[in-house]
């Protein structure tokens, strides 16, 4: 028997053409069913991100994905995990935490009280780093840092403060390059479980779901922290998030981005002065 | 294969890859523009701009670090950056922080499938020399999307392994010398005017 036919004479698409329409079917059928939009999520690692997902569910196809993500809310719960997390490790570029000491630091010194975004969060390894270098540069008690995800698992698991033993001897060569001024180890105690960080660490971190698609500035900032976030963002969605960080920062507040992110052709470029163009901090001053 | 239908080469390299991949940029013609990117495996502590100035020396067109949402434009090299994935998307670059592929970021299986996925037919993938299998999957893709598929000689290689696993995971379009291999694209990219060869 012959292979069915389009209606223009030509065979059925091969299943690789329709996979950008399934795909698209999906993101649609996520943000009306559960109200997480990922439409505008740059598709090369999304892509990657969700096939991962549909190899671990035993599936075969972006279709199938969606019928058991419709259905099933665990499915699109482990889902959210594998689109939200990003993975990251304690003082990752070691050299942006020492300019962040070197440079930032001063800065804040002239503030009786700083009020710090950690956007993005995910399991929390930048917020215990940035809570250990301001206990260290005497700024912790006067600062609060909100640090937010959009997934409340990954909160969950930074509030808790525990992470992998394995990962230890790596966060402590990075500590010691980021200028640390005490013994690594003294921050946390080897359980059961994992390395166990302090508690006072997160005395003033204030843990919050936000979604940086859609939810509203919350506060003013002194300092906001995005590294390596907006680089799952489409261009018109980091320009959004560009604006909200815009309007979310105090005049003359810094702004911190991931080693390749750069702010040049942002909509918000000339309202920031690079303080170190390398380690992309940049200062609000317009 | 089709002569001249290419819009983009990726290149991937593990060990010795420095040096095999300075001597195919030496063989490539000023008049050679498809844009080349490549995923070299490197020490996430390597000075910043090093691997781009060492292969400037290499080609006349300009070598970049390739960023984030950066155009992909004829005549330039695309070196991707330590420690991030590169990935391609129609026209433009992309990058992650997702975890390491076969031990590695960047990856050149992550590199080679974005790159197939967004140019199927139009696109060359070449693996060099390499201590591991990264890079395997990746050749099939692009193999299986249409793309050509090139292989350095393990035999001449400074390791064999991952020309290896990529002449296993593919039946390659060619296994070449290193110092063939500037030819051979030279002839799909810039023979013109188009038309079938026989492989």
């Amino acid at each position: 028997m012959a292979a069915p036919e389009a209606r223009n004479g030509s065979p059925a698409p091969a299943r690789e053409d329709v996979e950008p329409l399934e795909t698209e079917l999906l993101l649609e059928a996520i943000n009306r069913r559960y109200g997480y939009d990922f439409r505008e999520y740059a598709a090369a690692s999304l892509k990657r991100r969700l096939w991962r997902r549909i190899h671990a569910e035993g599936l075969e196809s972006v279709s199938g994905l969606q019928e058991k993500v419709l259905h099933d809310p665990a499915c699109m719960e482990r889902l959210l995990r594998d689109l939200s997390i990003n993975v990251t490790s304690m003082f990752r570029d070691p050299s942006f935490y020492l300019a962040f000491r070197e440079e930032v630091v001063p800065l804040l010194h002239t503030y009786p009280f700083t009020r710090i975004w950690n956007a993005g969060c995910s399991t929390g390894e930048e917020v215990y780093s940035i809570a250990i270098l301001l206990q260290e540069e005497g700024l912790y008690e006067r600062t609060r840092i909100y640090a937010t995800d959009i997934n409340e698992a990954v909160l969950e698991t930074a509030r808790a403060g525990v992470f992998p033993l394995d990962k230890m001897q790596d966060y402590t060569q990075n500590y010691i390059r980021a200028g640390g001024k005490r013994a690594f180890s003294e921050y946390y105690v080897a359980a059961y479980d994992g390395a166990r960080f302090q508690r006072s660490l997160t005395d003033n971190v204030v843990f919050a779901q936000h979604n940086l698609v859609s939810d509203r500035s919350f506060n003013e900032f002194n300092v906001i922290i995005c590294r390596n976030v907006m680089i799952y963002f489409d261009r018109s969605l980091q320009d959004r998030v560009h604006r909200l960080f815009y309007e979310s920062l105090a005049m003359f507040g810094i702004l911190a981005l991931g080693h390749k992110e750069a702010i040049n052709f942002t909509p918000h470029a000339s309202a920031y002065e690079a303080i170190d163009p390398h380690e992309k901090l940049y200062r609000k001053v317009a | 294969m089709t002569v001249g239908a290419y819009e983009l080469i990726v290149v991937g390299a593990s060990w010795g890859g420095l040096h095999a991949f300075s001597e195919l940029l030496d063989q490539l013609p000023d008049d050679f523009g498809a844009p080349v990117a490549l995923a070299q495996h490197r020490s996430i502590d390597a000075r910043r701009g090093g691997l781009e100035d060492l292969l400037q020396l290499h080609t006349r067109w300009h070598v970049r670090e390739a960023g984030d949402k950066m155009p992909i434009e004829r005549r330039h090299v695309y070196v991707a950056p330590p420690d991030y994935h590169l990935l391609v998307e129609r026209g433009s670059f992309a990058l992650s922080v997702d975890e390491r592929v076969q031990f590695a970021r960047p990856s050149i299986d992550v590199l080679f499938e974005s790159a197939a996925d967004a140019y199927g037919s139009q696109l060359i993938g070449v693996v060099l020399t390499g201590a591991n299998e990264d890079g395997a999957a990746g050749l099939a893709r692009v193999k299986a999307a249409g793309g050509v598929a090139i292989v350095q000689d393990p035999h001449e290689a400074e390791r064999a392994t991952m020309p290896q696993a990529a002449i296993d995971a593919t039946s390659a379009d060619a296994i070449l010398p290193l110092n063939e291999i500037g030819a051979f694209l030279y002839g799909l990219c810039c023979a013109a005017p188009a038309r079938e060869v026989t492989t």
